[in-house]
């Protein structure tokens, strides 16, 4: 039952409370480039939780195997592996979103979630807790992808799932500048509800350093626990 | 050269790396606080890029296409990349330290940057040649400055305005990028 508790624990950690995208800013890239449309968006979404779950569950099970030394290189590697699976079943399967996605499929090994989670959540932690964390996280990110696409669909070309409803959308949100407006708007309604909570609402990003990420999750993880 | 200069100018500011490909984010929003700090990281950018659009594209068609192990680019791509922002991280510092003084710090940051690894794989997608590919990625990390100078220009100001408290911090720069986005767009035209 015990058990039960930490891998339910793990998903909702992905989904709300540690939130990738909402709530700690990570792997902008993806998100603000593939969200055109809805089912585009939760195309990614989907390639990258199995890219994480995979990888989470395969370097926990390395964990006690990869030098410490090489560990950023080795971690690299798998998750690199695991992305070049992912692409060509893309592109044997749904060719169409295969080439809708384009270079942002390959560019999944650079996103900074999955290293940050192999890093400061499957290195250190047993496989099966790694890869309910890895499909919380996944999870998570799928649905922030979802919900920025849906809105930049519905507003920018007046469709959702393809289905056409409204004939004079603003074309804008389905543009490059959308992407920075949709996910600002989702931001101030954030830090509306936490400045209404009584929250200070705290100025999180990625400073740049995708591996710095890592380093930045277990700050944020040794808060958590020093606050526990 | 007339389809060299095309392809510049397209990479630099039509097709801007930040601003309508969406690649290089994380440094765009997180290092643009400041003008040098901006002008120090597009520089480092500029560097690793050149270098590793060259490599990339030489191990590509001398290693991988004779051997018939194309589908492995991506983590051959990856892997070059890391290990050559190490080399050349320590190349600076002993050949160059008054270049290495002002990059160094930025150097290790693009490892995982995803406009790096994004660049040389465009190149090889579109087959470009070697010179060809230089010319791009240099272009292209020229874009990367442009936008996250211009970025840090706006960032300065912002700091000595009132802003609501909601909008403070990330979403008054997701906003300034936005209006800079649609700005280039109006480049579209140029080629």
């Amino acid at each position: 039952m015990k058990k039960n508790n930490v891998l339910m624990e793990r998903l909702y950690n992905g989904i709300v409370k540690e939130n990738p995208t909402f709530v700690m800013m990570l792997g902008m890239c993806p998100t603000l480039a593939v969200t055109t449309s809805c089912i585009n968006g939760i195309g990614m979404g989907l390639s990258t939780l199995v890219v994480l779950a995979l990888s989470n569950l395969m370097i926990s099970l390395l964990r006690k195997f990869i030098p410490d030394g090489v560990r950023v290189p080795a971690y690299i590697v798998v998750v690199a592996s695991f992305v070049t699976i992912v692409q060509f079943m893309l592109e044997a399967y749904v060719p169409a979103l295969n080439d809708a996605l384009g270079i942002y499929i390959p560019l999944i090994v650079v996103n900074c979630i999955i290293l940050g989670r192999a890093e400061s959540y499957a290195s250190k932690n047993p496989p099966l807790a790694s890869l309910f964390d890895g499909l919380g996280m996944g999870l998570g990110f799928t649905l922030a992808l979802g919900i920025l696409g849906a809105v930049r669909e519905i507003i920018g070309s007046g469709a959702i799932f393809g289905y056409q409803f409204w004939d004079t959308p603003v074309g804008i949100f389905a543009l490059a500048p959308g992407a920075f407006f949709v996910l600002a708007i989702l931001v101030i309604i954030q830090n509306k509800m936490k400045i209404k909570n009584g929250k200070k609402p705290e100025e999180k990003s990625c400073d740049g350093n995708c591996a710095g990420c890592m380093t930045k999750c277990e700050e944020i993880n040794k808060e958590e626990q020093g606050g526990n | 050269m007339l389809e060299l200069i095309k392809i510049g100018i397209g990479a630099a500011i039509v097709n801007n790396v930040i601003l309508s490909q969406f690649l290089g984010i994380c440094p765009f929003l997180g290092v643009s606080k400041k003008i040098k700090t901006a002008a120090g990281m597009s520089g480092a950018v500029l560097f690793v890029m050149a270098i590793s659009s060259v490599v990339t594209n030489l191990i590509y068609s001398f290693l991988l296409v004779p051997a018939e192990l194309t589908y492995l680019n991506t983590i051959v791509f990856i892997l070059v990349i890391a290990a050559l922002v190490q080399f050349v991280e320590m190349v600076l510092k002993k050949v160059m330290p008054a270049l290495y003084q002002s990059l160094g710090v930025y150097l290790p940051l693009i490892t995982t940057n995803c406009a790096v690894l994004g660049t040389a794989l465009t190149c090889i997608q579109n087959d470009y040649g070697i010179g060809t590919g230089l010319v791009y990625s240099i272009c292209t990390a020229l874009g990367f400055g442009i936008a996250i100078i211009i970025m840090a220009g706006i960032r300065e100001k912002i700091e000595y305005n009132y802003i609501l408290p909601s909008l403070k911090g990330m979403p008054i720069v997701l906003i300034s990028a936005g209006l800079m986005a649609m700005a280039f767009m109006g480049f579209a035209g140029v080629i």
